[in-house]
């Protein structure tokens, strides 16, 4: 690695020194890739070959930490969304006379697109970030040699449940953040634009059927595997001192910002394709 | 408390043979052969960055050679699978530089690991071996405290209560004085010591920490530039003729090392 990081400066040419940066910034990549793709493939192995009662513990603490202490902030950004969306979308709706239509817009942006997407980079922030600094610091302290030592394996022992936790609460902590979204829509909509209740949930409920609801949450969970992964990987190949740390949880947060909304794009373009297939009458949700 | 097995044949209990490793382009150890006899302490002595604490992880498979072998008892084990390594590792003990306790559990907790790691272990087993460990090293009613409310000294302590847990057959000591005032790292060289004398535990520890070296040495092993350019007993090393070897034990800089400080 040092060697084609080193040698591009002392090329003469400016060209054949660019061409070379390329290409090692494109080993580097590579290299990247492949180590992630191991250390995902042995993140998988573990998960299915024997979860010990220690690992099934810390699942439960990790749920806690990630879970029950993420709701209000998952909420707090919801909420404010929902009534956002409201604000700049009830105008638009009122000038062409279908202001009542308001709450179909709402709870579809927010089920589908805005909920998951919104507490997934929420998420990012607050866990990614965190689980990386405590990986990292566990590694540039030797705890993970550690565990190595006593024979501990530190992926099964530390990443497993943390992973597991991770993409079983973003789901769930995305249905706290929808609901409260809807109501922040309902709030605006219904409490200061003066849309009356029935049209509102009317047309909220005849804007999306359970398949919105699954898209939302299958996003969630790609999500929640997406920020937990890379804030493992991040923390375990963190350099050393505090700048290594802090510069792996940088990286970590956006890393997962990054490829969440790359993995909403093609999620939202997968499952439209699969609605399509499953019922080819309906118009596209997309 | 049986801790070594059949060790008084010829076959030492770890050997290097023309160990070579580098980081990118760093050579680390440059084919290193050393042989660690049993039953004794040896001191791996260098300056910082020479690659000890790397000699020591090879020891344990934290980190493989890039060529060249490693055995315990005779048997090769840096080709080994990282599963087939961990029974092995339950053999050693490792004091790591930082001690390198989990934040997240308590003193108690610590030295449990290890021995619910290995499960079919009783609780009340288990709070006899922690109360029995933690009176070796001298913290008996340290059990409930966090390692963030330890001093540095009694981390190493604790940490090295933990590798005791197992009872292992070697201990692999990384710096167990360095950051430590001189009191502090007297007591740890004490217990070094009780532990080779009571238990016969085979020691390795790597210091630059030349009163630690000299107290607890059967042999010294000096690595320099990725090799092993001494080997013998203190008293050996003390009268080895060795311009670089007399200038680390005396702790005197060289022309060209002091050279530096002249352009200030």
């Amino acid at each position: 690695m040092e060697h084609n990081q080193s040698w591009p400066m002392r090329a003469a040419n400016p060209i054949i020194g660019s061409v070379a940066a390329i290409g090692a910034w494109a080993i580097h990549a590579v290299q990247t890739m492949g180590d992630f793709g191991c250390f995902f493939l042995s993140i998988v192995y573990r998960t299915f070959t024997g979860l010990n009662r220690r690992t099934i513990r810390e699942l439960f603490i990790q749920m806690y930490e990630m879970g029950t202490l993420s709701i209000p902030v998952v909420m707090l950004g919801g909420g404010f969304i929902g009534a956002v969306l409201a604000v700049e979308a009830y105008p638009q709706f009122k000038a062409i006379g279908a202001g009542n239509r308001v709450g179909s817009v709402i709870v579809i942006s927010v089920v589908k697109q805005i909920g998951p997407v919104l507490t997934a980079v929420m998420l990012a922030g607050r866990l990614g970030g965190s689980m990386t600094a405590e990986l990292g610091t566990m590694r540039v302290t030797e705890q993970i040699d550690a565990l190595r030592v006593m024979a501990a394996d530190p992926v099964r022992t530390l990443v497993v449940p943390r992973v597991l936790a991770c993409i079983i609460m973003t789901p769930v902590l995305t249905v706290f953040s929808d609901s409260i979204g809807i109501l922040g829509g309902w709030l605006i909509s219904v409490g200061v634009e003066g849309v009356r209740n029935y049209p509102f949930w009317h047309y909220a409920q005849t804007g999306m059927d359970m398949f919105t609801v699954y898209v939302g949450l299958i996003k969630a969970f790609f999500f929640g595997l997406v920020i937990s992964t890379i804030a493992c990987y991040k923390g375990f190949r963190c350099g050393n001192g505090a700048q290594g740390v802090g510069r792996a949880c940088t990286e970590s947060f956006v890393a997962g910002f990054c490829v969440i909304l790359l993995a909403n794009f093609i999620l939202a373009v997968m499952l439209n394709n699969i609605y399509v297939m499953l019922w080819p009458n309906q118009p596209s949700i997309l | 408390m049986s801790i070594t097995s059949a060790n008084s044949s010829d076959v030492p209990v770890i050997r290097f043979e023309n160990v070579h490793k580098r980081f990118g382009s760093l050579v680390v150890l440059n084919g290193v052969d050393l042989d660690i006899p049993a039953d004794q302490t040896t001191v791996v002595i260098g300056p910082s960055g020479t690659g000890k604490s790397v000699l020591l992880k090879h020891i344990v498979g934290l980190l493989r050679p890039d060529s060249g072998h490693v055995y315990f008892h005779g048997r090769r084990i840096d080709n080994l699978p990282e599963k087939e390594f961990e029974p092995i590792r339950k053999r050693f003990g490792f004091l790591f530089q930082q001690s390198a306790l989990f934040d997240s559990m308590d003193v108690g907790e610590n030295i449990a690991f290890p021995l619910r790691q290995e499960g079919g272990i009783s609780e009340t087993q288990i709070i006899e071996t922690i109360h029995e460990k933690l009176s070796i090293v001298g913290l008996a009613a340290s059990e409930r405290k966090m390692p963030a409310d330890l001093s540095g000294g009694q981390r190493k302590r604790v940490a090295l209560a933990r590798a005791m847990a197992m009872n292992p057959e070697v201990l692999l000591y990384d710096e167990p004085t360095t950051g430590l005032d001189p009191i502090r790292a007297d007591v740890i060289n004490e217990l070094i010591l009780k532990l080779q004398k009571q238990f016969k535990v085979t020691g390795i520890v790597v210091t630059h920490d030349m009163a630690s070296a000299f107290k607890v040495a059967d042999h010294i092993v000096m690595l320099l530039h990725g090799k092993i350019v001494f080997r013998g007993t203190a008293d050996e090393i003390r009268t080895c003729p060795d311009p670089e070897v007399q200038r680390f034990i005396q702790g005197r800089a060289s022309e060209a090392e002091l050279g530096a400080l002249d352009r200030l």
